[in-house]
């Protein structure tokens, strides 16, 4: 007698813990072939809004942690992947069909990004900051500083890759995220929230959620309370109107980017959610 | 208790239902009040149910209120909130700006509503008053109240002529709103008369020189009194002995207001009401931060006192940080989209 299969139903993640939608909307995960593979909560705006709260809530003890602190969680999570790679390999094979030699590469590369960002959290002051050239006896310094909240539409053609690259840069600088995961290909989003909730990434910086695009998008768009917007993966939506929502409230906007090139591993990536703060100091008392 | 000071009649009234203070408790009561009399009359109020109560206030919880009705709620919860500010870091500058917020609680919406009052300690009381200017009292066109915490607030432990002068001091500096708190240690103990002579002799130091008197708010503290019958019969003492609102919470102990407590003193407020035909107010205060909570509030007052307790005469919210939270949901209503703290007064 064979075993009845337990399909695992994805949820949502928000402030550190995963509740359903609010609207209590499930949609069907297909595998490549078009069979059933999982449900997954399907978000509503007011998923949208409690995340962009349980984000802005974190900020500060994001943002105010020691860059090397940063970064030192965000390695952590490049360990837990490593330990759970087998389980992001068979989602991968599951959803995008691909073998799982290919399915392997990917993951491999998802974690090398993250590695590489983490690098970047004590370092990318000095790169991007600068001591500025004055005529008098004080220092004028300019530091780049997290923006706040960033909301983020993850690529839509890409399992674990294009999720990690759209994530980890805006984490870098002390931003908390509230990302809207690849509608067709969320399970290795989810996967990845299960991580960060059994690391030291502290609650509501990174907030996941499920569903479409289409419809949560405008909402995080025009949300007062979000600072910028990573159209990354919103080719595929109304995105000018998406970046003209998003001016009322003077939001950093990153344009949409597809192709196997899409969001690759930048400094600018990180930089684009900053801002620069400029601050002088007198040089002596002489 | 001392009975000449408790039945001493009262002729001077102009303010509203307000009657000479111990009046009620001898018309209820009968006979002669005495401190048996009392502890027999509040013993014989029946307990409280307090599953049913907690099953009644989740059910009134649940109501869905959307659109129009909820744009009603959110401004009748501005224009129904005591603007608050009682920390031991208050400032005449503090008191001025939340004056300010009182008046003009959304500058980039001049058609929102101005709050019913601001509560501060007594010693900012002047500041308050000279804050508000021409806006002083709900006598003037779009005025609001000064209301002060007095009798040794929060912890009431001070003895009787400390808490009268500071009453009175209050009263004489202009506050049009005294909330003074019950002396929980002598109601736990069972001493009903002391704190019924409280009540009234606080309430006699409201009186103003022309004979009116600010109106009074008793704080139970339910917080401290430990079982819902207990709340039930301090309402009830309270009542009696004159105060014109019944509030559940100095804010300073936890837990502060929740919406069982409040529906069982507005019960009781309704019951009174079925009994002598007079209105007493209810003010829930502390622990109430969101628009979402108040508008339960708003669903409780309406389902069981009357939608007629939905002024500021009969019904208040003691809250500082809700303020910003119906201006935020109020901002969303107004433009569609949803807004944030920065568009918002930090307080």
């Amino acid at each position: 007698m064979s075993r009845l299969a337990v399909p695992k139903t994805y949820k949502l993640y928000i402030g550190g813990k995963f509740p359903r939608s609010e609207s209590g909307r499930v949609y069907e995960i297909l595998d490549a072939s078009g069979g059933f593979l999982a449900n997954a909560a399907q978000a509503s705006r007011k998923d949208a809004r409690d995340a962009v709260v349980a984000a802005r809530n974190a900020v500060s003890g994001w943002s105010n942690a020691t860059g090397y602190n940063r970064g030192q969680v965000l390695y952590r999570i490049a360990e837990l992947l490593e330990g759970r790679r087998a389980q992001f390999i068979d989602e991968i094979v599951a959803s995008e069909g691909v073998s799982p030699s290919v399915a392997g590469s990917q993951v491999d590369e998802a974690i090398d990004r993250w590695i590489w960002y983490a690098g970047w959290a004590d370092k990318y002051t000095q790169v991007a900051g600068n001591a500025n050239a004055v005529s008098g006896p004080y220092f004028n310094i300019s530091v780049p500083e997290a923006t706040g909240v960033v909301a983020i539409i993850a690529p839509q053609d890409s399992s674990l890759i294009g999720f990690v690259s759209a994530v980890a840069p805006a984490l870098v600088a002390g931003n908390t995220v509230v990302v809207v995961a690849s509608q067709r290909l969320p399970l290795s989003a989810i996967s990845l929230a299960e991580v960060l909730a059994t690391s030291d990434v502290p609650g509501g910086v990174v907030n996941i959620l499920t569903g479409s695009p289409a419809e949560i998008a405008p909402w995080l768009a025009s949300h007062a309370d979000v600072n910028a917007l990573d159209l990354v993966g919103a080719s595929d939506l109304d995105w000018i109107s998406l970046q003209i929502a998003a001016a009322e409230t003077l939001m950093r906007v990153l344009p949409p980017e597809s192709g196997p090139d899409a969001a690759l591993p930048s400094l600018a990536r990180i930089t684009a959610f900053t801002e620069t703060k400029t601050v002088w100091h007198t040089k002596s008392l002489i | 208790m001392t009975t000449e000071q408790a039945v001493r009649p009262d002729s001077a009234v102009t303010k509203d239902h307000a009657v000479s203070p111990a009046s009620r408790a001898v018309e209820v009561l009968g006979g002669e009040l005495t401190e048996q009399s009392l502890k027999r009359y509040l013993a014989g109020i029946p307990g409280v149910d307090a599953v049913g109560l907690h099953a009644r206030a989740a059910d009134l919880g649940s109501r869905s209120i959307k659109t129009t009705s909820k744009a009603w709620a959110l401004d009748r919860i501005i224009s129904l909130i005591d603007l608050t500010t009682l920390e031991g870091a208050d400032t005449p500058g503090k008191v001025r700006s939340l004056v300010a917020k009182g008046l003009t609680p959304d500058a980039g919406d001049l058609s929102c509503p101005r709050v019913a009052a601001v509560c501060v300690y007594g010693d900012m009381v002047p500041a308050a008053v000279e804050a508000l200017g021409v806006f002083h009292g709900e006598n003037v066109e779009g005025g609001i109240n000064v209301a002060a915490v007095a009798t040794a607030f929060p912890s009431g432990r001070a003895s009787l002529a400390v808490k009268l002068a500071d009453t009175a001091d209050a009263v004489a500096a202009g506050a049009d709103e005294i909330d003074m708190v019950i002396d929980r240690g002598a109601f736990l103990s069972g001493r009903y008369g002391q704190v019924f002579d409280e009540i009234v002799a606080v309430k006699e130091a409201c009186r103003r020189v022309d004979g009116s008197y600010a109106h009074l708010k008793v704080i139970l503290e339910t917080g401290e009194l430990n079982t819902y019958d207990n709340v039930r019969r301090a309402s009830w003492l309270a009542i009696l002995a004159g105060g014109d609102f019944i509030k559940t919470s100095t804010g300073k102990v936890a837990p502060a207001a929740t919406l069982p407590v409040t529906l069982l003193m507005l019960e009781v407020v309704r019951d009174w009401h079925r009994l002598t035909g007079e209105k007493i107010g209810v003010k829930p205060a502390g622990g109430i931060r969101t628009s979402k909570d108040a508008i339960k509030y708003l669903v409780t007052v309406a389902e069981t006192a009357g939608e007629e307790w939905l002024q500021p005469h009969l019904f208040r919210f003691g809250a500082s940080s809700l303020l910003n939270d119906v201006l935020l949901q109020r901002q969303k209503l107004a433009s569609g989209h949803y807004s944030g703290a920065d568009y918002v007064t930090i307080d």
